[in-house]
């Protein structure tokens, strides 16, 4: 059933490829049918999940729809997936957001099935990352990741596609790379050998063995933090954001940098607490330091679309302090770092949405004025009163406005936080302060004020854009003011998480 | 030496055999018609093939003679006889109807021949004439064009060969005195009371005939030029084929007589592949010449291979397995990525602007080709990269390791080079007049079969791992 909902995109993907000639109308609607399906399997997943049962054993709470077949036997890699309380979220954010981009991309009309076969795979890679549970798979997913998200940039992108494509294809495979070294340090110190992370996570084989754990958990951790990003390695992430088409730039954000933030929770965390616990300062340190620079520079930013990207290095920020202060916080603080754990999860998956919609939002302009400089619009929001009213939303949404899903997020963050790390924590509420002040004044150059000289070319958003960008926001507004739905999935799953890295 | 059963030796029999064949076959054949011969050849690498099935299906061995027949050395044989099938493939585009397209195929087979040899040989005096069987017809195949560039790449091919030739036969004579027998069994018991320095003497210049022919640093030097000069379909053969052979030499040399000798054979060996990886990608870095950039490449790709041969000492599990899965790998990506060089008849990277317009399957064989070469998951060469550095790893090389996982790194920026220009909307034409209309057809299937088998070993790697 898994493999149904990993596989079915790549599936119609290949069906697009082998038909003879198909017109772009089919294509597209093919697509949007291919994505429209997955998203209902994974509802179905979601409404049918054990959440009490399934295989025991597995520490971070039990696993559901697990599949096991043996890939490389001599090295004790398998194709194994299953879901719990951290990817079933993550699965299902990432079908949203595949589908808004179908919906979005209706009317492309560049090499319309080479991009629609693109997204497919993408989607196959990312669902499949998500609910890997063999390091290996996990590696195969995050590189195919890179491959696809580099023809999507060098082949639809502005600019200049080619190279910010290649500068974000080496800086992201470099850290491939020592995510791979990372794991085949696991493997190498496992008995029995095992790339499993459910077995390596109950053997947890580098358990106080320095500096061999800190070594692994180093080259796991810059992989992860090429990703995510944090300072320092955030610098290919603005190019490519910048140069990228929008539903590339949507699932970039959206999508692809969460494949870090959880795989801290998913491996590093389960598989080397000790380290993590004996490590968490300095993680914490790249999160303050993440969440004020990236606020800072977003600040200091004119173009639009430059302006999200370095929002999105300030919120994976809060993630990698909560997840840092998770493993600084003692034993009896374990509700604490439980609490900044499920807040992490939420953050995620709000992140996910609201950038995602910010990034098409950034597209409706781009198609019309052909520009993101903040400066050459103005006044918007009479010319384009949908468009505005979506926007504004999703910009309370980022700068954590109560009754939006940051707000859970972030406050979940905190609150957990506090205790552990109370410096930490509070410089990085400041970080809040600065993105306030961005977001608030971009809604005032964008919207409000007179024309600027690109005004008068933007239009309404279209039904269709209102379609893929609206559902997000709706999401975000629900997660916002009913998140019980989504907490009581992803709690058990953190606390267990918590009780292993926290004391 | 006791007696040889000749039928263990059925495949490099069938070899010889059709060399031979081939030569008179053509020499009573017209030129016009020499196609025929093409198809006899065909015939024989196929028969080949299946006696080296039924043979490794069978489980027959031997040891003796000088040469083993082990599981490594059917591999070889696998491995080498799709490689010369490919390569006689590519050749059908290129030489067809060639005047002396039946010599060509008569010095392919013998080349062959001799890197099956050097893979099963384990006496220093068998790998010597193995060495000349697999170099000699190889000077003649790169100069067979007759033109300026594959004359000087085939006089820089033989000046070098010549020169490791002679080191080799040396080292051998240096290692029968220190050791008092050619066989690897008696060295291995007799190396490690011999003189340190006699030994060390030999074994450096037996190693530096059989880097020649893998193309390894510091004996590189042709490989580049030879893969721009030669033949396109000769450059295919000469920078997979015999690489093969001599890294299985290296590999069953380390493995069984140097690991136990009085020897720093780790260090040495991590040395070579250190500067092989690092050498050869800083040699592609710049190069807009594709097939000087492959060239390049299969440099660095041997420095990843040494990493097997480093890897001997301190190890649970023989390493052996994962060398051998790598040369598959590696074979299929090279010869790939040279197919589609060979189809398009295309010389720099640019001329293959706009080529995903055009010809797209074959622009998809060729990025999975190249990806395929830099190690990206799902492609066979991950499997065994993931193979290797494990290896290395465990053998204690972690700082090997790490440096094959950044040279892993640098080598995507010259692959990405390639890549790029595939997806550009509008190829500009260039000055020499870029493609040809229409793409060799043999070498189209050749490159889309190969890219195929590249991701189908990599998802299949359990079983076929099983299997070596």
């Amino acid at each position: 059933m898994l493999s149904v909902v990993v596989f079915l995109p790549l599936a119609a993907g290949l069906v697009l490829l082998v038909l003879p000639r198909p017109r772009d109308g089919t294509v597209a609607r093919t697509w949007v049918a291919a994505s429209a399906l997955d998203l209902a399997l994974v509802i179905g997943l979601w409404a049918y999940h054990p959440s009490a049962s399934g295989s025991p054993g597995a520490v971070t709470g039990p696993l559901a729809y697990e599949e096991r077949v043996l890939w490389i036997p001599s090295v004790g890699a398998s194709y194994h997936v299953g879901v719990d309380g951290l990817s079933l979220p993550l699965m299902a954010m990432t079908a949203v957001l595949f589908l808004a981009c179908a919906v979005h991309s209706l009317r492309q009309r560049v090499r319309t099935r080479a991009h629609a076969v693109l997204f497919l795979f993408l989607q196959t890679v990312s669902t499949g990352l998500f609910c890997a549970l063999d390091l290996l798979l996990f590696f195969v997913f995050f590189d195919l990741s890179i491959v696809g998200m580099y023809f999507v940039i060098a082949g639809w992108g502005h600019g200049r596609p080619a190279r910010s494509a290649l500068q974000f294809f080496l800086y992201t495979f470099f850290g491939s790379l020592a995510l791979l070294l990372g794991f085949i340090g696991l493997y190498v110190s496992s008995d029995p050998r095992t790339f499993d992370m459910v077995e390596l996570a109950g053997q947890t084989p580098l358990e106080g063995r320095e500096p061999a754990g800190g070594l692994v958990l180093l080259a796991i951790g810059v992989g992860l933090a090429v990703k995510t990003p944090t300072v320092p390695f955030h610098t290919w992430l603005p190019p490519a954001h910048t140069d990228a088409p929008a539903a590339g730039s949507a699932i970039l954000a959206g999508v692809l940098l969460k494949m870090g933030t959880y795989g801290f929770v998913r491996i590093a965390m389960p598989i080397l607490p000790g380290a993590w616990s004996d490590h968490a300062m300095v993680i914490v340190v790249v999160g303050v330091v993440s969440v004020l620079y990236g606020a800072l520079v977003a600040l200091a930013q004119t173009d639009f679309k430059r302006m999200v990207a370095y929002t999105s290095v300030n919120h994976m920020g809060y993630i990698i302090l909560g997840l840092g202060a998770a493993g600084l916080a003692t034993g009896a603080q374990s509700g604490a770092a439980s609490l900044a754990i499920t807040g992490g999860v939420t953050q995620m998956v709000s992140h996910g949405l609201l950038t995602g919609a910010l990034f098409l939002l950034a597209g409706v302009l781009h198609d019309r004025a052909d520009t993101y400089d903040m400066g050459s619009y103005g006044g918007l929001a009479a010319r384009a009163p949908r468009f505005a009213a979506l926007a504004a939303v999703a910009f309370f949404g980022s700068l954590g406005l109560p009754g939006l899903s940051g707000f859970i997020a972030e406050f979940q963050i905190f609150a957990g936080s506090l205790g552990p790390v109370p410096v930490a924590t509070a410089l990085a509420l400041l970080g809040i302060l600065i993105t306030a002040a961005l977001f608030l004044r971009a809604l005032r150059r964008l919207f409000l004020g007179g024309p600027g000289p690109c005004t008068d070319r933007v239009g309404d958003l279209s039904a269709r854009e209102s379609a893929a960008i609206a559902p997000l926001l709706a999401l975000a507004v629900l997660i916002g003011l009913l998140p019980r739905f989504l907490l009581d999935r992803v709690e058990p799953a953190a606390r267990a998480l918590a009780a292993l890295v926290s004391g | 030496m006791e007696g040889v059963d000749p039928l263990t030796l059925l495949p490099e029999l069938i070899l010889a055999l059709a060399a031979v064949g081939a030569l008179l076959l053509g020499s009573w054949t017209p030129r016009r018609r020499q196609g025929r011969v093409r198809l006899c050849v065909t015939a024989a690498l196929l028969a080949a093939l299946a006696a080296t099935v039924v043979a490794a299906a069978t489980g027959t061995g031997s040891d003796s003679g000088g040469h083993t027949v082990d599981t490594a050395t059917h591999a070889v044989r696998v491995v080498v006889l799709v490689g010369v099938l490919a390569t006689v493939l590519l050749a059908a585009d290129t030489f067809a109807s060639h005047p002396r397209e039946s010599e060509f195929h008569v010095l392919l087979l013998l080349a062959a021949l001799g890197a099956v040899a050097l893979a099963g040989a384990n006496d220093l005096l068998v790998l010597s004439v193995a060495y000349l069987l697999a170099s000699i017809p190889l000077y003649a195949l790169v100069g067979f064009a007759k033109d300026a560039t594959g004359t000087e790449a085939a006089l820089k091919f033989y000046l070098l060969g010549a020169l490791s030739g002679i080191l080799l036969l040396t080292g051998a004579t240096l290692l029968l005195g220190a050791g008092g027998t050619t066989g690897y069994a008696g060295l291995a018991d007799a190396l490690p009371e011999a003189p340190r320095a006699l030994v060390a003497a030999g074994v450096v210049a037996v190693l530096a005939g059989l880097l020649f022919k893998a193309g390894g640093v510091p004996v590189h030097f042709w490989v580049p030029d030879v893969a721009e000069g030669a033949p396109a379909p000769v450059a295919a053969f000469v920078t997979t084929v015999p690489k093969i052979g001599a890294l299985v030499a290296l590999y069953r040399l380390g493995d069984q007589v140097l690991a136990g000798a009085a020897l720093d054979w780790a260090p040495l060996a991590a040395l070579l592949a250190a500067a092989s990886m690092t050498l050869g990608n800083l040699g592609a870095f710049l190069q807009t010449d594709a097939r000087r950039l492959l060239g390049y490449s299969t440099i660095s790709q041997v420095g990843y291979l040494l990493m097997a041969a480093a890897a001997v000492e301190g190890r649970a599990e023989p390493v052996q397995p994962g060398l051998l899965f790598y040369l598959c790998a590696y074979t299929a990506a090279n010869l790939g990525a040279f197919a589609v060089v060979c189809a398009l008849r295309t010389r720099t990277l640019r001329d293959h602007a706009g080529l995903f317009r055009d010809h797209p399957w074959l622009a998809l064989s060729l990025v999975v080709c190249l990806l395929g070469l830099v190690g990206t998951p799902p492609t066979a060469v991950f499997v065994g990269k993931l193979a290797l550095f494990t290896a290395a790893l465990e053998a204690g090389l972690g700082w090997l390791m790490v440096l094959a996982a950044v040279n892993t790194v640098a080598s995507l920026f010259y692959y990405l080079r390639w890549i790029l220009p595939l997806f550009r909307a509008s190829g500009e034409p260039s000055e020499e007049g870029g493609r040809p209309e229409s793409p060799g057809r043999w070498s189209t299937g050749v490159a889309v079969t190969a890219a195929a088998a590249s991701l189908g070993l990599g998802v299949a790697a359990g079983p076929v791992l099983g299997l070596l």
